[in-house]
């Protein structure tokens, strides 16, 4: 399999397993210390650190989760991500950069459909097997959230 | 025009209609926001240098917020003099002028017109008449104050210093906070689907916040058995609670089955607890300490993240929350970074904040059926004032006083 379709398999089977809601695989798709962050397009031009979600390494992706199953109230719903073909450049033997747009749609109980999130996905990934991210940055394109963010991106 | 009538009870009972009728919504705009309260606009962090500028609304009126050449902070509406068209359109920036885009008439950073374009005509053809008085259009000044850094405005002559407008309960707590100059880490919105004032009073409401938010009692960051206490101001308008650090070890809780508390079944603990780690920065050992102001601003410190919040109406079930988190310019790497990771507990995403955007939509929902029924609000009694327990609604009866007062209902 070459470098890009590699690298769009693991954006793929990501979007998946979220859409499915097996969010107990999503830490799995993460380095042992990967990265997760959620920011904005504005915080980011104006270089402020501030995230909407970060986590550091698979214990805080985990309890994410676990939070999410067993704390957390809100309400059901899902998520739809299209995930567009990536920009990827090969930066040494074993990492990959890797840029790609999302569109994020929310599904509520009710039926109510709306496009909750658009932006880009830009990563650093670990090429092996199966690859995985050693840091996930996912730039939201606005600074405003519907009610509240859930479930990842 | 108003057909409403407040329920007999008083304070213990918020009819539902006020989270309903857009004559209230309009009421509510000329009244309070237009009206003898302080808005707040920003920081004085986020107008960093002469000559920038912010574009914010009070209530539904959109506002610019600028520094002058000399470094004084004015606010005016963000309204053309000519046919109303916004002068400013960006969300920041730095301008030694604001020209507005529509006929390109211009203003200066205190709102004043400085040039009507072609006034005169050109060649003698065209233009205003002598008499012609285009300012008398002009976009309208905000009394501007500010207190530790934060900034307010007020379309009002007659509303009392900014000062004593929150008074002597509140200004203390407001500078237990704000104890050095702030450094901006970033802003984001949240939308809820709700009238501004079901978050309110959500904000007020210390009843709620251990048994609504798992995180809290679980992690025994805050519970109703841990010290603390709640201040209100004299007229009610606006609240400080808070709770200190000491563990509680005891087990109410668990004993009474609250969700919060989790079951045995659950064992939901946290794998990366130092999220959760304090430093006792402002050495009072206090672990929360949640502020509001009368209309609609929020200081929060909760372990070390900051942030003030500004709560905006967009119509009568949609309520803009932005958040702007802050620490201190002389943060070490390592307080940033305990900045950023407690960021997870608030705004949209976060482990305690999610869920407020939550419940509060739950209520306008679930009221659609019923204005004329009405909340309980009787936790406490039926008074309004301070005291060292938070099992009491006394800061939401005093929203409701306050509100009921600018309202006359």
């Amino acid at each position: 399999m070459d470098l890009q379709q590699a690298v769009e398999r693991l954006h793929a089977r990501y979007a998946h397993a979220l859409d499915e809601g097996r969010l107990e695989d999503w830490p799995e798709f993460f380095t042992q210390n990967g990265r997760y962050r959620i920011t904005t397009a504005e915080n980011e031009d104006r270089g402020l650190p501030l995230p909407v979600l970060y986590a550091e390494g698979r214990p805080m992706l985990r309890d994410r989760i676990q939070s999410l199953r067993h704390a957390n109230i809100y309400e059901p719903q899902r998520y739809r991500h299209i995930v567009s073909s990536a920009l990827v450049e090969q930066l040494d033997g074993s990492h990959a950069r890797s840029v790609a747009n999302f569109l994020v749609i929310r599904i509520m109980e009710s039926g109510d459909t709306l496009l909750f999130a658009s932006g880009r996905y830009v990563d650093r990934i670990v090429l092996s097997e199966e690859p995985q991210y050693e840091e996930r940055v996912v730039i939201c394109d606005s600074r405003r959230f519907d009610t509240l963010l859930a479930i990842p991106l | 025009m108003l057909q409403r009538t407040w329920p007999a009870e008083g304070l213990t009972r918020v009819p539902y209609w006020v989270y309903q009728d857009a004559d209230i919504y309009q009421r509510e705009q000329e009244r309070i926001f237009r009206g003898a309260t302080w808005s707040y606009l920003c920081l004085e962090a986020e107008l960093p240098e002469p000559q920038s500028f912010l574009t914010t609304f009070v209530g539904d009126m959109p506002v610019v917020v600028a520094r002058d050449a000399s470094g004084a902070i004015h606010a005016f509406e963000n309204r053309c003099a000519h046919r109303g068209a916004l002068i400013a359109m960006q969300a920041r920036g730095k301008t030694d002028r604001f020209a507005c885009i529509y006929h390109n008439w211009t203003y200066d950073h205190a709102g004043n017109l400085l040039n009507v374009a072609f006034r005169k005509g050109i060649a003698g053809k065209g233009g205003m008449p002598a008499e012609a008085r285009p300012e008398s259009q002009a976009p309208k000044k905000l009394r501007v104050e500010s207190v530790h850094g934060l900034v307010f405005g007020t379309l009002s002559s007659e509303v009392s210093s900014l000062k004593s407008y929150i008074g002597p309960e509140i200004l203390p707590r407001i500078k237990r906070v704000m104890i050095k100059p702030v450094k901006v880490l970033g802003a984001y919105t949240q939308v809820l689907p709700n009238n501004w004032k079901l978050y309110m009073d959500n904000v007020k409401d210390t009843y709620h916040a251990s048994l609504l938010h798992l995180f809290f009692t679980r992690f025994r960051i805050n519970r109703l058995t841990q010290e603390g206490g709640v201040f209100v101001s004299k007229d009610g308008a606006h609240h400080c609670t808070f709770t200190r650090m000491i563990e509680d070890q005891g087990d109410a809780y668990e004993k009474e089955g609250m969700r919060s508390a989790g079951s045995s079944s659950s064992q939901f603990r946290l794998e990366a607890p130092e999220l959760l780690e304090q430093e006792d920065e402002l050495g009072d050992a206090v672990s929360i300490q949640i502020l509001s102001l009368f209309p609609g601003f929020v200081l929060h410190q909760i372990r070390n993240s900051l942030a003030a919040r500004q709560v905006l109406p967009k119509g009568i079930d949609r309520t803009e929350l932005n958040w702007t988190l802050f620490g201190f310019a002389d943060d070490d790497e390592a307080m940033t970074r305990r900045r950023l990771m407690q960021a997870n507990l608030v705004g949209p995403a976060g482990y305690i904040s999610m869920e407020d955007g939550a419940a509060t939509g739950f209520v306008q929902r679930g009221v659609a059926g019923s204005p004329e029924r009405a909340s309980v609000i009787e936790m406490g009694g039926s008074g309004v004032g301070s005291g060292d327990s938070r099992i009491t609604e006394t800061a939401v009866r005093g929203l409701w006083q306050a509100w009921r007062r600018h309202m006359d209902l």
